[in-house]
């Protein structure tokens, strides 16, 4: 595992201009710093949904799939990873790998049957398997029902290193970011990636050229929900709180806007889409339903003039393909 | 005595899901007409049907607009509205993925329902229907089972949706299947360029399928409104569902779209009598069942 990271790392440095290496080095610089002047937890907050999106565009934007059921991924993840550090005192990084595994494995399950059917009705299909989640997440015993799981505890990451100051846990949380984005970007840039974008284009060439593009769309799909999952369960570890909203269809119809408005197909469009989001909730939430109405008008105005998204615009503008 | 409650009960319970499935029934004809014509999945049907509640219940507490001509008025206002928005929104995006129609829609959804939470609150708001619909009539059941003790409670108001939701039904079924409007709309559905070179109006037709659409589900929503509080997310829930018998049934039929329906308020409502804990599910399960079996859906196509 670790030799395949390190083989991964270097053959992607390889790639790397040495434009694209300062952009990424400025970029971890940004990262490392920006805790000393923003509240860390809003921060870590973007982090996850920002991970989450990514996730998500991996599927709508590299692979033309629109699901509307992520909620269910990033939402279950949540809930186990919170039950695992609260009731079973699991370490934050054992509980989080849990609750990837358990997102994958949902995802396998929802993939499986969600690819038999294409285009609108893959998103009513992934709406209602997500719905079956959220009724689940209501009536089980160990979810807490309307409450939730409350009161999550940050234990210690390796069972040494204290992460409940909020700094210590912005480190923690700031390196599943950067290794989940690492993994969206590789398998973006990957031939595998290709067959996706070739499925995305047009996919009865797809199979008439030999791809077996039902395994394709299966194996990303789980990809994805395993990263949602990722970013759910840390979500749980950052806020210390699992609720309902993290599984129900207004949530994935945020991470779809998140996508939207950062700009489908392109690697960190969603990011920055989920930067915006959170910043507009942060501001609007005490406004009551105000919030819902914006983002109702900004999903609207994405979709009628404006659907390459913020960096898909950027990198129009500037005379960039986009990648 | 079937799964060990009286039958009265069993009786009831059946009656109240086939009332459930005329509310399918009404939205998944309105979601399969619009989206046969337009190639739009109408995310926004179930906040339309909540306008339609709000509108009835408005109507009576501001301007005296009684039940019956809420009825009516009722599905003409949201039709107008439906026409509204499809000249002003969605028609911009007919030469793009389907999915964008889909997405312009639920943002519809998030901006409708933020407002009337915001006018009105989130708690449910009640409304009185006419007294000819308070009660129910009790039926002797005696003569099938041949035990005198056998009986069925028919709630006045609930058979009224019914037969209005299956009158309305077999009214659209004949419209499309055997009028000449409908021979339009079944040819523009095939092949829109060919019906538009014989001098057919089709953006027109475009936009009065949507409007009839759209007024389907206010009529749905004026049949809510005397059953049960109105709240701005009473339509969002249902659409999920609907969404699940849409995919169930499939929209390449009609009748085979409103038979689905009222068939899947029934197992709903079996559900509920022989394991309450999965009626929220059993149609999501009873969908991946289909999916695994016959993917296009029951009375489907493979598109």
């Amino acid at each position: 595992m670790a030799r395949a990271l390190v083989a991964s790392l270097t053959e992607t440095a390889a790639t790397l201009s040495l434009r694209q290496w300062l952009l990424v080095l400025a970029a971890l610089a940004v990262l490392v710093a920006l805790p000393f002047f923003v509240y860390p937890v809003f921060l870590m907050k973007v982090m996850c949904f920002a991970l989450f999106a990514c996730a998500f565009n991996l599927l709508l934007g590299f692979t033309g799939l629109l699901s509307f059921g992520h909620a269910a991924f990033f939402g279950s993840a949540s809930y186990v990873a919170a039950h695992g550090l609260k009731v079973w005192g699991l370490t934050p990084e054992i509980a989080i790998a849990l609750a990837t595994l358990v997102a994958a494995a949902l995802g396998l399950v929802f993939g499986f049957i969600a690819i038999r059917r294409q285009g609108i009705y893959f998103a009513m299909i992934t709406l209602a398997l997500s719905q079956m989640v959220f009724f689940a997440a209501l009536q089980m015993p160990f979810t807490g029902g309307e409450d939730g799981i409350q009161g999550v505890p940050r234990t210690a990451f390796l069972g040494i290193f204290d992460l409940s100051s909020n700094l210590a846990c912005y480190f923690f949380v700031m390196a599943v970011f950067v290794f989940g984005l690492f993994a969206v970007w590789r398998t973006v840039h990957s031939p595998f990636g290709q067959v996706l974008k070739a499925i995305r284009e047009n996919e009865p060439r797809a199979v008439s050229l030999g791809y077996r593009v039902d395994h394709y769309k299966l194996t990303i799909f789980v990809i994805s929900a395993a990263l949602s999952g990722l970013a759910g369960g840390t979500k749980a570890l950052v806020v210390q709180v699992a609720s309902l909203t993290d599984v129900t269809w207004q949530m994935s119809g945020e991470v779809v806007l998140m996508t939207l408005l950062g700009g489908m197909g392109t690697v960190f469009g969603p990011a920055v889409g989920a930067f915006v989001v959170l910043t507009l909730q942060n501001y609007l939430n005490a406004f009551g339903s105000l919030v819902t109405i914006v983002i109702g008008v900004i999903f609207v105005i994405c979709v009628l003039l404006f659907r390459r998204g913020i960096v898909g615009e950027l990198q129009a503008r500037l005379g960039r393909r986009p990648s | 005595m079937v799964f060990d409650v009286p039958l009265s009960f069993l009786a009831l319970q059946l009656f109240i899901g086939l009332q459930n499935g005329a509310f399918y029934a009404l939205l998944s004809l309105g979601l399969a007409v619009i989206f046969g014509m337009l190639n739009v999945i109408n995310f926004a049907h179930g906040a339309q049907y909540m306008l339609g509640a709000f509108a009835t219940w408005l109507g009576l507490e501001y301007l005296g607009i009684s039940y019956w001509w809420s009825l009516l008025l009722v599905p003409i206002v949201l039709g107008l509205f439906g026409i509204l928005i499809e000249r002003a929104l969605l028609r911009w995006l007919y030469d793009l993925d389907h999915l964008y129609g889909l997405l312009l829609t639920f943002g519809l959804v998030l901006i409708i329902e933020g407002l009337v939470t915001d006018g009105f609150g989130s708690s449910g708001l009640p409304y009185d229907k006419p007294a000819l619909f308070a009660g129910s009539e009790r039926l002797a059941l005696s003569g099938l089972t041949g035990n005198e003790r056998d009986f069925m409670v028919v709630p006045i108001y609930r058979l009224w949706i019914i037969v209005a939701a299956v009158i309305l039904c077999i009214a659209t079924w004949y419209m499309i299947e055997r009028t000449r409007l409908g021979s339009y709309l079944r040819a523009a559905t095939e092949n829109p360029a060919l019906v538009r070179a014989f001098g057919v109006n089709v953006p027109l037709l475009i936009t009065l399928t949507y409007g009839f659409g759209v007024a389907l589900a206010g009529f749905a929503g004026v049949l809510a409104a005397g059953l049960q509080a109105i709240t701005p997310h009473m339509g969002s829930n249902l659409i999920i569902v609907v969404f699940a018998v849409v995919v169930i049934g499939g929209m390449g039929s009609i009748l085979g779209s409103i038979i689905t329906s009222f068939a899947l308020g029934l197992v709903e409502a079996i559900t509920r009598i022989a394991y309450p804990e999965a009626s929220n599910i059993v149609i999501f399960v009873i969908m991946i069942l289909v999916l695994l079996t016959r993917p296009a859906g029951l009375f489907g196509r493979e598109a």
